[in-house]
């Protein structure tokens, strides 16, 4: 009997597909929302790349002709107070937010693997040490920071991308190491170390492959914290300097002194950017509770 | 309770020696042109002058020095002279200090009596059209910039009906009145995009404490459902929403710079925006340095106050 049902499961073995088909068709079966705002997100990501080919018009070209005119058929999202096209500026803006966001949330989850994986593998004084420089880092808050900072390195584009690959790398290191310390204390760790697997070997065949559940939700959630934080930088008139484009940029400085006279001009950079965050938000939420539903509810 | 505070004290040492070393060095980072670009600012570029900023900044002597003299002088509340006013940055952060601070309560306010009654609600109702509506909302002032809603507030009701939020910063001992027409707005909007998670956390703690058997007892026993929520529920389930509003902290700071700035409120963070638009390095140090103490004794609060609510933590 027990043998029978051993060949029958031998032989009717199932349809074996990838990891990543496999999670994309349990996210939409199970999370149709999560799914969605995936699809919303990539999207915005395709307009980003090819921002360049889908703006009607130069984001810098002038038209003192078209000033402030509201949205119309030439000017779908109307024209700003230079008779800059709005929509071709929005294009552009969300260039440079996807730019900022991957590079951003790649080095931030580099750093969290780094600092949680030898922090969390290797425990004690190491481990001690780096959780007291994290406990220091984590009291100050994002933004403060973030202007300190700028205001001594200067605004650019690729100071903008170390400095919040730092700030949210070390604040994710805390949930890599949480993570690490579990994995460290499974069966398959510790046998690994009784056969004598060197200590690099163990990291990359068993610590990591069973962390990146947790790294691919954190790259998720900072992915839109990151455009956040872009957007407030450039609010403030720290981000990527004019005249380049950024959603956080036309809401403010002399765009808001004209918004009065064209509402608009306040309407179409932060409707994309909380659609955006709002898409990736819903689509990392859907991902945590797929692949990790010790993290369910803990943000 | 009190070796439990005394615990709680001494794990305090390692992150502000951390933090002030973060806070040093960040300010060290000013490469040297930077003193000539506030000389140049200022037209004023004598030999004199660079070595007078180069000892107000302390830059003159050796690293190590400079640390632990900047350290003595900070914990006697000494941060220096700002570079331009030549006043005490002491004196500008006691000014503002209580500004940021009415504005981080008010927000506080308007958050949890917006967070708890409907988390709550949202929770009893489980899975009802209002719960789905509470849900969806709060996710969406998750993801809403909250310098956007502060830009709309400006813009659209001044568009539409004349009106637009005053922006003239009365001290409230003055005009209290005045003073909470002006800041009732920022606060609200941060107080807002505060209660999204602090909804959620509410929603989710209740979910599980409702389930437990102790409420199960008290049900059976005939308890009414407002006493069994208020007397019962709350007390368990509020106590990581207690932890929640410490995490906070830090997010209520940052977006209150953000605020500051839009509705011209002069507290800490537009201090700081203004120090860090006339490079002036001592006040951003100070107001730095104080953001992160304050912070860390948030914090600290908030654990002392998470070992009254539950005695198990106490006796760890």
């Amino acid at each position: 009997m027990t043998s029978e049902t051993v060949v029958t499961t031998m032989e009717l073995p199932r349809k074996r597909r990838g990891p990543v088909v496999e999670l994309l068709s349990r996210l939409i079966r199970t999370k149709p929302l999560g799914a969605a705002g995936g699809l919303i997100f990539l999207v915005f990501l395709l307009a980003g790349i090819f921002a360049d080919l889908l703006a009607p018009f130069g984001m810098n070209d002038t038209n003192l002709v078209h000033r402030l005119e509201p949205p119309s058929l030439a000017f779908l999202l109307g024209t700003d107070h230079l008779g800059r096209d709005v929509l071709s500026r929005v294009l552009i803006g969300g260039q440079i937010s996807m730019i900022v966001s991957f590079c951003a949330a790649g080095l931030a989850t580099f750093i969290s693997i780094l600092l949680g994986v030898v922090s969390g593998y290797f425990g004690g004084r190491i481990d001690m040490l780096i959780q007291r420089m994290v406990d220091a880092w984590m009291i100050f808050p994002g933004l403060v920071l973030l202007i300190v900072v700028i205001s001594i390195v200067g605004p650019g584009l690729v100071q903008i991308i170390v400095i919040l690959g730092l700030l949210y790398g070390i604040a994710g290191s805390r949930i890599v190491r949480g993570s690490v310390i579990t994995i460290r204390e499974q069966m398959y760790t510790h046998a690994a170390q009784s056969i004598g697997a060197r200590t690099p070997r163990i990291l990359w065949r068993h610590i990591l492959p069973n962390v990146m559940p947790v790294v691919i939700v954190l790259f998720s959630t900072r992915v839109g914290a990151v455009i956040l934080a872009e957007a407030g930088l450039s609010f403030l008139g720290l981000g990527v300097p004019p005249p380049a484009p950024t959603w956080g940029s036309m809401l403010s400085g002399t765009g808001r002194t004209y918004m009065y006279l064209g509402p608009w001009l306040a309407l179409a950079p932060g409707l994309c950017l909380t659609i955006v965050v709002y898409a990736i938000n819903v689509f990392g939420d859907a991902l945590r509770d797929l692949l990790d539903p010790r993290m369910r509810g803990s943000r | 309770m009190q070796a439990y505070i005394i615990r709680r004290l001494l794990a305090l040492i390692p992150t502000l020696i951390f933090a002030s070393v973060i806070v040093f060095f960040s300010i060290r980072l000013i490469p040297g042109d930077v003193i000539d670009l506030m000389l140049s600012q200022n037209d004023i570029s004598t030999g004199q002058d660079r070595a007078n900023i180069e000892a107000a900044l302390g830059l003159d002597r050796p690293v190590i020095v400079q640390y632990f003299r900047w350290v003595g002088s900070a914990m006697m509340g000494d941060f220096g002279n700002s570079l331009w006013q030549n006043t005490p940055v002491s004196e500008q952060l006691l000014a503002r200090m209580p500004i940021s601070f009415e504005l981080g309560l008010l927000a506080l306010i308007v958050a949890l009596s917006v967070a708890l009654p409907i988390g709550v609600y949202s929770a009893m109702r489980q899975d009802s059209l209002g719960d789905y509506i509470t849900r969806s909302f709060s996710l969406l002032m998750l993801a809403i910039p909250s310098f956007w809603l502060g830009t709309l507030v400006m813009v659209f009701p001044s568009v539409w009906w004349r009106w637009s939020p005053a922006l003239e910063y009365t001290p409230f001992l003055e005009d209290p009145i005045k003073n909470l027409s002006h800041m009732i707005v920022p606060a609200t909007l941060l107080g807002l995009s505060m209660s999204a998670v602090t909804m959620r956390m509410t929603r989710t703690m209740m979910l599980e404490v409702m389930r437990q058997d102790y409420i199960r007892t008290a049900r059976a026993k005939g308890v009414g459902e407002v006493l069994l929520v208020v007397r019962h529920a709350l007390r368990n389930g509020l106590i990581p929403v207690v932890t929640l509003i410490g995490l906070q902290a830090p997010v209520l700071i940052g977006g209150a710079v953000i605020m500051e700035q839009i509705f011209v409120v002069p507290g800490m963070g537009l201090l700081l925006l203004e120090a860090v638009s006339s490079r002036d390095y001592p006040v951003v140090s100070g107001v730095f340095l104080v953001v992160g103490v304050g912070v860390l004794l948030i914090n600290l609060a908030v654990d002392l106050s998470y070992g009254l609510l539950d005695p198990k933590v106490r006796h760890q």
